[in-house]
């Protein structure tokens, strides 16, 4: 298929590094400044050389790539809350010319989940956004397999910054900013790690599960959420949590029409007390009892995979 | 949806002893050597019954399994139990508190746990270890009655927010991992 990959952060660059790999072909690809499109495929390593030499992919406006021809959109725009633009934007444009879309971006299914499935409806194009929940693993394409009609809460851990943070925290012994601090170094937490730490993106993930999992019936929005962050958790607390064979983890859960992220007791040998930046999703099923589903949740080329996984899952057009 | 014959559950036996010397350690000898966690006793040598036995009340935690296990046990030791079983608190719940714990006036908050619900506060472990005037957490294990956990919780999160403490909750009915 052929793709227009818009977003050269580093889920996008992914996208587009690996899309030949599983025999696709980038038409258009485009940053927040640029674009640079080509009917036959672009040369992306050429293209990715100039964003790193330069800080732009090409010479195009952005919109040309979204007005190229183009089997799928490939929306991996920074995720943005509240009416979810542009990358809103982008999935309308590819919609409404009946073009598929696959989203990495959380934005659009998060805030405006029955807009985007309206779109949908009145489209020959198909939607889907495994890449938005928890990276590389197959959360949504197994809820989907399953039936969401017969899975009846999911709860997991779908923050790898501040699962790092409290396992680091649990394991040596040390205070929050310590390991914050230690966690930007390598390039685990980002320079403002709210949006992690605050728990806004393990929400985010849970609010699409739980729209998945309501299948129209009822719409959910960050606001829908009960969220708390793990920055007010001092080291003691883990302390006891250790003395007692538990630990802390940052655990999103959907159920019972409720979303809720926050700071949770979980046995130290329980599967949900994943270690470092592993990301783990339990589904509970009425007829098959729990299944776990663990991997990486985040990284340039774990979540292009899920992208590229989507692509292979659409009809052809 | 949660392995319940693995789950510790706090339970309450009476029992009624006989009034000899050496008869209490007796008793709680077939619940440590079952794998019981005794969580406190409550001997009431002031309140003979009319048969002339002291009543004595052990909360405990042990799995389903387990407590089967210790009162079988302390049958065959011939002791009399009164009441055994989860009738009054079947449900244990684990929690830690963080915050400025002792300049918000811990036992006020334990106090307001155990008014608010019908929970019984059976163990407490603090760590301060910048001081008590320095953020602080505690550990606590709550008895309540079945079904009663989702209430518990509820009221814990809003004595925890009125006094601008951080709460880590257990997961949520179902969620044993």
């Amino acid at each position: 298929m052929k793709l227009a990959v818009i977003g050269a952060g580093a889920v996008g660059r992914s996208v587009a590094e690996l899309a030949a790999d599983y025999g696709h072909t980038v038409t258009a690809f485009a940053d927040s400044a640029s674009a640079v499109t080509d009917a036959d495929g672009i040369d992306v390593t050429g293209t990715l050389t100039s964003k790193d030499e330069q800080g732009r992919v090409g010479t195009a406006d952005p919109e040309t790539a979204i007005a190229s021809e183009y089997d799928v959109l490939v929306e991996a725009t920074p995720t943005t809350l509240g009416d979810a633009e542009p990358g809103f934007g982008h999935v309308e444009t590819a919609l409404k010319r009946d073009r598929h879309v696959v989203l990495a971006n959380k934005g659009p299914v998060a805030e405006r989940y029955a807009d985007v499935r309206a779109l949908e409806r009145e489209s020959d194009g198909t939607v889907l956004f495994e890449a938005t929940v928890g990276g590389a693993m197959p959360v949504l394409s197994t809820i989907d397999d399953f039936d969401p009609e017969h899975i009846s809460a999911t709860r997991g851990v779908l923050n790898g910054t501040a699962n790092f943070i409290l396992s680091r925290m649990a394991a040596e012994g040390l205070g929050y900013e310590h390991v914050l601090a230690e966690a930007q170094d390598l390039g685990v937490a980002e320079a403002d790690p709210t949006f992690d730490v605050e728990g806004t993106d393990a929400a985010l993930k849970c609010v699409i599960v739980a729209n998945v999992l309501a299948q129209g019936e009822r719409e959910y929005t960050l606001e829908d959420a009960e969220v708390d962050g793990i920055s007010s958790i001092p080291g003691s607390a883990l302390e006891l949590a250790q003395e007692d064979g538990r630990t802390v983890r940052l655990i999103g859960e959907v159920a019972n029409d409720e979303v809720r992220v926050g700071p949770r007791l979980v046995p130290e040998t329980a599967a949900l007390a994943v270690s470092g930046t592993r990301n783990i999703v339990q589904l509970e099923t009425d007829h098959a009892g729990r299944l776990n589903i663990s991997g990486r949740g985040a990284g340039g080329p774990e979540t292009a995979s899920a992208v590229l996984a989507d692509v292979g899952r659409l009809p052809e057009r | 949806m949660s392995d319940s014959q693995d789950e510790v559950r706090a339970y309450t036996i009476r029992l009624e002893l006989v009034d000899e010397p050496g008869e209490l350690l007796r008793a709680l000898h077939p619940i440590a050597d079952n794998g019981g966690n005794l969580l406190s006793i409550f001997h009431e040598r002031g309140n003979v019954t009319p048969r002339g036995h002291i009543p004595v009340e052990v909360d405990l935690e042990a799995t389903p399994e387990r407590f089967d296990t210790i009162v079988e046990a302390l049958q065959d030791e011939n002791f009399d139990i009164i009441q055994a079983g989860a009738e009054r608190y079947s449900e244990a719940l684990t929690i830690v508190l963080s915050g400025h714990l002792v300049n918000t006036d811990l036992s006020d908050t334990l106090s307001n746990i155990q008014e608010a619900t019908d929970a019984s506060v059976t163990d407490l472990s603090l760590s301060a270890p910048a001081g008590t005037n320095d953020v602080s957490s505690a550990r606590l294990r709550l008895a309540t009655e079945e079904g009663k956990a989702n209430d518990v919780l509820d009221a814990v999160r809003s004595i925890a927010a009125e006094k601008d403490l951080t709460i880590v909750e257990p997961l949520t009915a179902g969620g044993s991992a």
